[in-house]
């Protein structure tokens, strides 16, 4: 018996590759797809090898929005599980000078993921199941001075994920919602993060394929973060205006 | 510890940029080394992110796979179809890399050899970022003296290396008693045609008794072996399900009550007719494994280890005097293991025709002076020290037990490597 298909859009994203070995693991089939295919092709011979799951990869550009239709229409079967890992953090400083820097951060991490996303519901839909995964952060939970582009940007691609699920849940087709706190990885290599509060993609990945088979609505990989953005998001804004976070 | 600045490069670009822009490096496997090997304070390069496998030939067994891949994870993927490694260390947590560059050996060096037996090519990357193909066939010396030149003459980014069919993930091993080192030396001698042989040694016992050991021999199980219900599926072993634990090594090794453990089991073993027992791959192969846990960094709770080896016509004498200095000195190996090596050729590999001892001792003031002392024995004995377990050696030592330092030093030299690819250990021994 084989198991569901996985898509997985951004496919060189650290996360996106644990995801990617933890499915194979499991024996599902896998997609990959990047904007960079040249550089999947040993990932794909490794995962196939290593757990003798078929691993097909295919180009994918989540800011050329007007390729998204024929991109899914090309996929060889459409998938059963599909994950949207693209993201980009951007520099906060440069953000707030370029207005084409910001717009990328903005498009990336949130036009993007929402139009593909949007894309695969409507075929979910017509199937009458399957399930979208985004990755979205706990950076969109409340705008902060130091990276608020982004955060908003994931704000938004929150917000979206929320609509879709709710106008799906009748639907057959599920959504989950993932809000990683942080995750070393190498959008984040550099920064001085607080181990406890840190996860290993692996993890991620590991509450990702559990999220998908217990049809979890919004996953914080771990619990620890829902306590810490209740407190943030309670904040009155009064107090909250002046703190340095 | 040292405190060492690590580079995780991910990319053969982002390798040949910290190559050709640091002044000094070395490379790091999964830091399995005892000693400071893997270890430059300027730059250490963490090569777990290359840890790809890239090409599976099923007619011959030869796997393609990246420096960073470990031997755990080649076993997971491989072993339920039938391939196991040729040449395994007693832990699954090293890097193709670590175990090229140490050119480890197994319990059945006897038979088939060091790690470099089952290796048909390596891709190392020198100095000037270029990356050579090598084979044992080569005319120049990069081949042999990357195979146990513990990262010192390049960084190893990919191997090609053949795999050995296995027909059950199961192996059947024979436990022999063996009072003193004459039979434990002549069980070993006996044993030359099984697959897997290797000795622990209680390390207190004089006189009569000096060399009291456990001699276990293993074959991989066929079918034949199994139980109908292993048969079903005679490459899935089930932990919670174990048929048979063997001798429990791992509880008696680390115990400080080693010598009551020890003497029980003894007499459980001598005590069973047979001596044979089924045993999974994983206990069998990779006992410490399993209490140590693989992210513990090894040798941080204050032990040291120590193994050498000694050349077959001396061994007997030899073996007889590191025991008796250790008795004497009464402080006890946690861990003593004794193996046959069969002959090996080689460059800078460790092994050689003889026997090796293994020991793991705590760090105290006693056991250094005892290092010191188990040093000169080898020495006078002609034999030599393994790399990969040392921390503590003098370059002195070095040079009076190899006459190969030399030739590799000047390798290295012809290559303006000496002053690029060094570690902790190249620099305390000169290398
Ligand atoms: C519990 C235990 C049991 C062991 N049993 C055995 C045994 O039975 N037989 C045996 O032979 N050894 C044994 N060892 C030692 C171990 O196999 C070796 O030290 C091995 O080299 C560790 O591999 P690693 O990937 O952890 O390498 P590291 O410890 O990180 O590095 C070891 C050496 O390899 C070099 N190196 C690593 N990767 C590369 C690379 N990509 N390119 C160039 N150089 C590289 C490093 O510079 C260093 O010199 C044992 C170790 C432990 C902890
Ligand atoms: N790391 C964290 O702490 C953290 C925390 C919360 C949420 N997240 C989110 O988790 C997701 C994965 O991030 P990560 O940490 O694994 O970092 P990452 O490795 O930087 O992943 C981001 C991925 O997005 C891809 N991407 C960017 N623009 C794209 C585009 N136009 N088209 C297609 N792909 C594009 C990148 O592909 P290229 O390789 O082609 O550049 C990259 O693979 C992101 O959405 C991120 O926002 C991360």
């Amino acid at each position: 018996m084989t198991k569901p298909l996985v898509l997985i859009l951004g496919a060189g994203s650290d996360i996106a590759k644990a995801v990617a070995h933890h499915f194979a693991a499991l024996g599902h089939p896998l997609q990959l797809a990047a904007r960079n295919t040249a550089a999947l092709q040993a990932d794909q011979t490794d995962i196939a090898l290593r757990y003798g799951v078929g691993v097909t990869v295919h180009a994918f550009d989540a800011l050329a929005i007007q390729t998204h239709e024929s991109f899914v229409t090309a996929l060889p079967d459409l998938p059963e599980i599909a994950v949207c890992a693209v993201g980009l953090m951007g520099q906060q400083a440069e953000n707030e000078r370029d207005i084409q820097a910001a717009c990328r951060v903005m498009r990336t991490n949130f036009e993007g993921p929402a139009s593909i996303l949007a894309v695969l519901a409507n075929r979910f839909e017509a199937r009458g199941n399957g399930t979208l995964v985004g990755i979205s952060s706990v950076a969109g939970e409340r705008g902060r001075a130091t990276n608020y582009v982004y955060g908003a940007a994931k704000a938004g691609f929150t917000a979206f994920l929320s609509g879709l699920r709710n106008r799906l849940a009748k639907r057959g087709v599920h959504v989950v919602t993932v809000l990683p706190g942080f995750v070393a990885t190498q959008m984040t290599v550099g920064m001085n993060l607080p181990a406890k509060l840190t996860a290993q993609p692996q993890d991620v990945a590991r509450a990702i394929a559990r999220a998908v088979e217990r049809k979890t609505n919004i996953l914080y990989v771990y619990p620890i973060w829902r306590l810490i953005m209740g407190i943030i998001r309670n904040i009155p804004e009064q107090v909250f205006k002046r703190m340095v976070l | 510890m040292l405190a060492a600045r690590t580079l995780q490069p991910r990319s053969v670009d982002a390798l040949r940029d910290i190559v050709l822009c640091e002044p000094d490096m070395i490379a790091r496997g999964n830091g399995r080394a005892y000693g400071d090997s893997a270890v430059n304070t300027a730059a250490t390069i963490d090569m777990r992110r290359f840890n790809r496998m890239l090409a599976f030939d099923p007619a011959t067994g030869q796997l393609v796979a990246e420096a960073g891949v470990l031997l755990g994870d080649i076993i997971a993927a491989f072993l339920p179809r039938g391939w196991f490694p040729m040449v395994t260390p007693g832990t699954k947590f090293v890097t193709l890399g670590g175990a090229i560059a140490a050119d480890v050996h197994g319990k059945n060096h006897h038979k088939d050899g060091s790690f470099r037996a089952c290796v048909d090519w390596i891709d190392v990357m020198g100095l000037d970022g270029d990356i050579r193909r090598c084979t044992p066939n080569d005319p120049t010396p990069l081949f042999d003296h990357t195979l146990g030149g513990m990262g010192l003459t390049g960084i190893i980014l990919r191997a090609a290396l053949r795999l050995r069919p296995v027909q059950s993930a199961w192996m059947r091993q024979t436990t022999i008693p063996a009072p003193n080192l004459k039979a434990a030396m002549a069980a070993f001698e006996t044993a030359q045609d099984a697959t897997y042989s290797v000795a622990w040694i209680d390390c207190l016992p004089t006189g009569s008794h000096l060399g009291r050991s456990l001699v276990m021999l293993a074959e991989h199980a066929t079918p034949s072996d199994l139980s109908p219900d292993q048969k079903l599926d005679p490459f899935q072993i089930n932990p919670k399900r174990k048929l048979s634990v063997p001798l429990d090594f791992p509880a008696f090794c680390l115990n400080r009550l080693t010598v009551r453990a020890f003497n029980a089991l003894y007499y459980r073993a001598g005590a069973q007719k047979s001596g044979e027992q089924l045993v999974d791959w994983d206990s069998y192969f990779y006992p410490l494994d399993a209490i140590l846990g693989w992210n513990r960094i090894y040798g941080s709770k204050g032990f040291v280890q120590f193994q050498c080896v000694l050349p077959l016509n001396r061994a007997d004498s030899g073996l007889s005097a590191l025991l008796n200095a250790i008795a004497k000195a009464g402080s006890p190996s946690f861990l003593s293991v004794l193996k046959r090596f069969g002959p090996q050729n080689s460059a800078f590999s460790f092994p050689m025709e003889g026997y090796t001892l293994a020991l793991d001792f705590a760090v105290t003031p006693q056991t250094l002076a005892l290092l010191d002392r188990l040093d000169q024995i080898t020495l006078d004995h002609g034999g030599r020290f393994y790399l990969a377990k040392d921390s503590r050696m003098t370059a002195d030592t070095l040079r009076a037990s190899d006459r190969r330092v030399g030739d590799f030093t000047a390798h290295r030299d012809s290559l303006g490597l000496q002053s690029r690819f060094k570690s902790a250990q190249s620099e305390r021994l000169a290398l």
